[in-house]
């Protein structure tokens, strides 16, 4: 008896994922993008942020909706919690970024995916950003990054779907190398 | 004046192609900008040795015959190995010859040369793949106060001021020159970024004896997953010392060398690393362990369990420091040693065969865009053997052949046209 197993399928498309390889690598300049966000302060603390457009191959892109992110601080900053902290929106990011890339790989080395969880914590002492201690930094000290995942692979190979992931990540290279910040004023 | 073949290089591609030329009566010459086995003998550190085993080191029709198969070539032997196999094949070398200019010329190409001009049908570039150190950008902000150094212009620890070394890259360079240097009391600082790590000997045997019985060398290019991934595999964590010593991150970190993640950037004198160094360990760690896994289940399916030792697993790579920055004033680093690979020098090459970021495009050591080029040395040219020397042995044999019946057909071809 032959056992025929149903293909893999995470949701990804990864024929188009491995054409847009070879397409852009071919036209380095269709793969710059430049990715936006426009910010207006409401009141306080709390800010609204929009994601609409975006510059990717070699023209104006826009996304499906606009996306709105509410940003605040909670009460305990004496704040009036009309949305996540600045930070926690990094760890959205991070989150997403490595999640998506689990899924990718995944699809790219044939393991089925049946549930993915990601906890994440990021630890740093407020001294920093309340300007209270100059030895410490305004930023994380650390973040861990905890997958749950139930796949149809052995562990090693789920592992290595999880260390492929950070290989190829946006927000995980942002996060762990310097990046240039430019802010200027009208 | 003419031949039929120019080879560009006398090390060891260079004249076990002139070998392969040899044998099948095609005429050529070999120019040399200096000497046979030039960068063996000029563009080395001195305490280097080989990585493969004596036993391995083979070119066509010649192989190590010295009484010590399982020791590892210091510079000097391989010297010595490939001026004798100069002699051997009486490969028609002409050092002291630079090639200044290679064009095409009418149906063949033009090599000037600093000795006169060479025209011919066919080219090989054999001039290696590790002509110039790499450097990266931020090299412009280490402040003047400290030195930097390449694995080309280091010549031993003693050649260094006795302050603390910064070691920027940790593949077979990185790890050699780390540890050197910080056995001779300079404090080392490692930035490793993506790395292979790799014991030196696995369930007793040399980790080349595992990779040659159980055919990963000889995995060809059309055969791998993702070939771009494949060439740019950096060198393993390994070094060839009598004692057949394990040189890898636990092995540094344990005698005190201070790991830290890819060198990030320099903003007013202090190094900035990545935070990725623990999946990087974690990525290497993976793949050594798929590695092994493959060679024990060769081993077993070849029977081989009862005549070697057990299977074994290394430990998983400490991550011994979260540093994120090195101020190089205040640590008093003296000297940074840009261990970050090599670059093949094309700056003579003026046939529009190179890709955007300056690559030759090649299939398996066949030019693509100019026919009767050929390419040897590269890595994974043609199989995972092609970057150490015996697989110079193997890639010139295809290669060869492939030349000559590219020259046989075209002289079919101009009989033919000469005929009607």
């Amino acid at each position: 008896m032959t056992l025929i197993s149903a293909p893999v399928d995470n949701g990804i498309n990864l024929q188009a994922l491995l054409d847009a390889r070879e397409a852009l690598s071919d036209s380095p300049e269709a793969a710059e993008f430049q990715w936006r966000a426009t910010c207006s302060w409401v009141n306080g603390t709390h800010s609204r942020t929009t994601v609409e457009g975006f510059r990717g191959l070699c023209e104006e892109q826009v996304h499906q909706t606009a996306f709105h992110y509410d940003v605040d601080h909670p009460l305990c900053f004496a704040s009036e919690d009309h949305g996540p902290t600045p930070t926690e929106i990094v760890l959205v990011g991070l989150a997403g970024c490595l999640t998506a890339g689990v899924a990718a790989v995944a699809q790219r080395r044939g393991i089925q995916l049946r549930s993915v969880t990601a906890t994440l914590t990021g630890d740093m002492s407020v001294l920093g950003v309340l300007g209270a201690d100059p030895d410490i930094r305004n930023g994380f000290r650390g973040i861990e990054v905890h997958f749950d995942i139930d796949a149809d692979a052995p562990p090693a190979d789920v592992e290595a779907l999880v260390a492929g992931s950070q290989k190829r990540s946006a927000v995980y290279d942002a996060l762990t190398n310097p990046t240039p910040v430019t802010v200027s004023v009208n | 004046m003419r031949t039929t073949t120019v080879i560009i290089g006398a090390g060891h591609a260079g004249l076990a192609m002139s070998r392969r030329l040899t044998e099948r009566s095609i005429d050529h010459v070999v120019l040399e900008r200096g000497e046979v086995a030039n960068s063996w003998r000029r563009e080395r550190w001195p305490s280097l040795r080989l990585l493969t085993p004596n036993w391995q080191t083979r070119l066509p029709g010649a192989a190590y015959e010295g009484d010590d198969p399982d020791g590892f070539a210091t510079m000097p032997e391989v010297i010595r190995f490939l001026q004798g196999f100069a002699d051997l094949v009486a490969a028609p070398v002409r050092t002291q010859t630079a090639v200044t200019g290679l064009r095409t010329e009418g149906p063949g190409y033009e090599v000037a040369t600093t000795q006169g001009v060479w025209r011919c049908d066919s080219v090989v570039l054999a001039s290696g793949a590790c002509n110039r150190p790499v450097i990266p950008d931020v090299a412009t902000a280490v402040p003047p106060s400290v030195a930097m150094v390449t694995p080309m212009s280091y010549r031993g620890p003693e050649t260094l001021d006795d302050r603390g070394v910064l070691v920027v890259g940790a593949s077979a360079t990185g790890v050699q020159l780390a540890d050197e240097i910080h056995r001779s009391g300079r404090p080392v600082t490692l930035a490793a970024g993506e790395h292979v790590r790799l014991p030196r000997r696995y369930r007793g045997r040399d980790i080349f004896w595992w990779m040659e019985r159980a055919g990963v060398l000889d995995q060809r290019h059309d055969e791998v997953d993702d070939l771009v991934r494949a060439r740019h595999v950096p060198s393993p964590q390994l070094v060839g010392s009598p004692q057949r010593v394990t040189l890898d991150l636990n092995t540094l970190g344990a005698r005190g060398v201070r790991i830290v993640g890819r060198l990030a950037g320099i903003a007013g004198g202090v190094a900035q690393f990545s935070g990725s160094l623990p999946n990087i360990c974690k990525l290497a760690d993976l793949k050594l362990n798929r590695l092994l896994d493959t060679f024990d289940a060769w081993a077993g399916a070849g029977g081989l369990d009862g005549e070697i030792d057990p299977p074994q697993r290394f430990a998983p790579t400490a991550v011994p420091s979260s540093d994120l920055t090195l101020d190089l004033r205040r640590a008093d680093i003296g000297t940074v040693v840009w261990a970050c690979g090599y670059r093949p020098d094309y700056s003579w090459l003026h046939v529009p065969v190179l890709d955007r970021k300056g690559r030759i495009v090649h299939d398996g050591g066949v030019v693509r865009d100019a026919p009767g080029v050929y390419l040897l040395g590269m890595p994974f040219l043609r199989r995972r053997r092609s970057s150490f020397i015996s697989g110079a042995d193997d890639d010139t044999r295809d290669l060869a052949d492939h030349l000559q019946r590219r020259l046989a057909g075209r002289r079919i071809g101009t009989r033919l046209s000469a005929s009607t």
